[in-house]
Order: structure tokens, then sequence, then C-alpha cells
């Protein structure tokens, strides 16, 4: 990376500090702040409209922020600078809606971003890419079209391409919010299976079981604020604002 | 019978030369406005407002003068300062009618294409140069093809209006026939169907490249 900033061992691989995004009444953000530590993952829970998605796309420039400082691995991510593609490709998402590339192969959705902007050999990403589709659980599907998959099956080939950036964070948007209760939790394996692994990783979510059971920091918005932050034993077992108490006596 | 047959032989032996004139005054003045077309449909795009507007300003321009009044303007109008050849001017005049046309497809066909396409391929790094050639032109291009292909058709049948310039090519021949031999009904009768066999051939092309390119697990179902 630029090398101008690096990020010590100690400090967080994420850092949001008083982030706002005002002139949006409907995905508004007040003065939000946190940190990510290295290999933890962080998860963004609340109603919606609470504005956990738009933070999580302000987090690689997806939307705008109005005001605040968001730090990637030490890195300041300023709209005006040129390092946007650059943070942005450290730094891997997985959308509601998927978003393969649908006139590529799967195996092409994997390999495109790494040979373009890493500017790797092909020859030499896409062995990588059939390991991580393995990984995934897709192997043998390296030449399918993403219209030929289910969706639990092209949300783990969106989860793969991002991987094949090597990303130091990924973040996603309501991974399962799209798919078949039954295609749910073949995603939320490999979403699992990363956690053990140590990525760093941001999950907006609705799936407040598995929030709590992977996650190792949970957030709760409401109308654009941060309410509580804790460990989810304490958020889900014990919360100490009233508006955290009264959303998971609702949805729990 | 057969002095029927003879004479529309002799006419087809006529206006058979002139084809390949149609025909590539028809692939030049195509491959111009596609490539105009393109960066107008580029244009038409842009959040930067002197660009979409010149793109636009461009559209409505072209897209508002009849193409036989602007063929006279490039030939009579510019073709006498820049001294243009025949086939240059026509060329040119179709081109920049047809680029209007083929710049809105253009831009209907990128504008199709789901913002997540986009937030996708921005999300892993690429930039905009990158996500325009690689994720949203080649799936654009698809949807353009039937577009693309009337405005093909068209610009074919358009190309014997720079007859009226003096440049040689099947309906110029045509008219020279009919008006020397007095046999309008037979000529113009074999003129237009030599135009329906390039329009059939055209419109072949057209099914067979889009079977070709359709996206697996995409088909349509009836």
């Amino acid at each position: 990376m630029s090398g101008t900033f690096h990020r010590r061992d100690d400090d967080p691989m994420v850092r949001v500090e008083a982030l706002c995004k005002r002139y949006s009444p409907q995905f508004s953000v007040q003065d939000v702040a946190f940190e990510v530590p290295d290999g933890t993952v962080t998860a963004l829970i609340g109603p919606s409209g609470s504005g956990k998605s738009t933070i999580l796309r302000m987090l690689n420039g997806l939307e705008r922020m109005d005001s605040g400082r968001i730090l990637l691995d030490g890195i300041p991510l300023d709209h005006a600078a040129r390092n946007l593609d650059q943070v942005r490709a450290e730094c891997g998402m997985v959308f509601q809606q998927f978003n393969l590339f649908a006139h590529l192969t799967v195996i092409d959705n994997l390999c495109l971003a790494p040979t373009i902007v890493r500017r790797r050999p092909r020859a030499e990403v896409e062995p990588e890419a059939r390991e991580l589709l393995r990984k995934v659980g897709l192997a043998g599907k390296e030449f399918r079209f993403p219209a030929q998959l289910s969706g639990g099956e092209q949300q783990r080939v969106a989860i793969a391409r991002a991987l094949c950036m090597r990303p130091k964070v990924l973040l996603f948007d309501e991974p399962t919010s799209a798919l078949d209760p039954e295609k749910i939790s073949e995603v939320l394996d490999v979403i699992r299976a990363l956690a053990r692994e140590g990525m760093t990783m941001l999950i907006v979510t609705h799936e407040m079981g598995f929030a709590r059971e992977v996650a190792h920091q949970v957030c709760f918005l409401d109308q654009g604020k941060l309410v509580e932050v804790g460990a989810p034993e304490q958020l889900f077992g014990a919360p100490r604002e009233e508006r955290t108490r009264v959303f998971l006596a609702r949805v729990l | 019978m057969t002095e029927q047959l003879a004479q529309f032989a002799e006419i087809l032996r006529f206006l058979l030369p002139a084809v390949p004139a149609t025909i590539q005054i028809t692939l030049a003045s195509f491959l111009l406005a596609l490539f105009l077309g393109i960066g107008v449909g580029l244009l038409r795009i842009q959040k930067q407002p002197l660009l979409r507007g010149a793109g636009r300003l461009w559209v409505d321009c072209l897209r508002g003068v009849p193409l036989l009044v602007i063929i006279f303007f490039v030939y009579f109008g510019l073709g006498k300062v820049l001294h243009l050849p025949q086939f240059v001017a026509g060329v040119l005049a179709i081109g920049l009618c047809y680029s209007a046309y083929i710049g809105e497809s253009v831009r209907a066909g990128i504008e199709a294409i789901p913002q997540g396409q986009w937030e996708a391929a921005r999300s892993l790094g690429m930039s905009w140069p990158q996500t325009m050639r690689h994720v949203v032109l080649p799936q654009a291009f698809r949807i353009v093809i039937p577009p693309l292909m009337n405005e093909f058709i068209s610009c074919l049948k358009d190309s014997s209006l720079v007859s009226v310039v003096g440049l040689r090519e099947l309906t110029r021949a045509g008219r020279d026939y009919a008006s020397a031999k007095f046999v309008d009904f037979q000529t113009w009768f074999v003129v237009g169907l030599l135009y329906l066999a390039m329009t059939l051939a055209l419109t072949r092309l057209s099914s067979l490249l889009e079977r070709r390119l359709r996206i697996p697990g995409r088909e349509t179902h009836s």
C-alpha cells in the first residue's frame, strides 16, 4: 500500500471516528465511532433504517460520508484522494443481492479483479481461485454461470470472489437476507469458518443467533445512532440501554 | 415468359456491379456511427453536466434533422470548402446521423445494467474505466444487439439517399437503367429485391449473433 501510513500491530484494523451522514433523512448516520481489532468479527444489528448498511457502505466508499474519519488498516479513507480504489482492493464486500458478474463464469468472476487490479498473472490466480471454490464447497462449478446457480451457491461464489483479492477486511451487507431459509446455513457455515481462521469481518445481519455466536463485538444502532456496543453475551444477555432491550424483545 | 426472364437477367447484370458500392457505403458509415455512437453514449451517462450536455446536444441536433438535409449540408456545404469526394461526404453524413441513434441505444444498454454490478466491481478495487470495459460494456453489448441491428438495417436502406449526390450505388444504378430503358416497374422491382436480400441476410446474422452471445442460464422461457 501507499507506505506513508502504517498501522501498528496494536492498532485496530478498522477505526471509525465521529462518522456522520446528515443530508439523507432516511439513511442518516450521526456521530458513530467504533473500532474493529484485527482478526475479530463485529456484527452490526438494529431495525431497518438504523443506518447499519449505510455505515458498511461508507467503509469502502460506496456511500459518501459528510464528516468524520474512517481508517482501514491505518489508512485514512478520504474521498478526495485517489486511494479509494486502493483501499477498496484491501476491503472485500459481500452484498445482499450477490452481484456476481452475470456474463462471466464462476472462475472468471473470481479471477477478474486479481488479474486487472492486482495485475497478477492468471496462471497464478486460477489455482488459488479453485482452492477458494473448494473451500466454500463449490468445487466442480468453475464453469457455471451465475444464473445457473442457486442463491446460496451464488453468495458463496461472491464470498470466494471477495477472498480472491486477499483482503484485510471483509464486509457483509445482510448476506443471507435474499436467501431461501434452507440456503441460509450453507452461507453462514462459510462465514463461521472464516471467523475461525481469524478473518477480520464486519457483518450487518438480522440473524441474531448467528451474530451472538460468531461475533466478538456487537454494535446496536437505532435511527442513525450507535446506541450500544458490547460483547455478545453482555449485549444480548444484559443490555444496558432501554432501546436495545426493546429491540431485542421484538426480534428474539 | 423467356423474354421477361431475359429482361430481368439483363437488369440484374446491370445492377449487380453497383451492389458492392452500397455495401461499402453501409459498412463504412455504420462503423463510423458505431465508433462515434459509443462515445456519445458514454458522454450521455457522465456525471459532469458539461460532458453530458455535449452528448445531449449531439443527439438532439443530428436526430432532429432529416438525413437528406445532412447529406446536402455535408456534400454541398462542407464539401465545397473541404473538397470532400462523394464517397467520403456520403459516409460522413450517414455516419454522423446514425451516431445519434446508436448513442442513444448504447446509453440505454449501459443504463440497463443493474447498479449492483457497478458496486461489486468498484468494491473489488476496479476503476471506472476497468468496470466499464470488463463488466458493464460486455453485458450492455448483448442488450444492444437487437436495436443495433435495427440501425444497421436502416443504415443499409438509407445508403440509397446518397444517390442524390451522384454516388454510384444500387439506387443510382436503378435510376440510370430505368431512365435509359424506360422500364420502371421491372427495374425498381429488382432493386427492391436486391435490398431485401441484403437486409434478410443481416437479420439472419443478428439472430446468429444473439444466440452465440447468450449468457447460459439466462435463456428466455416462453
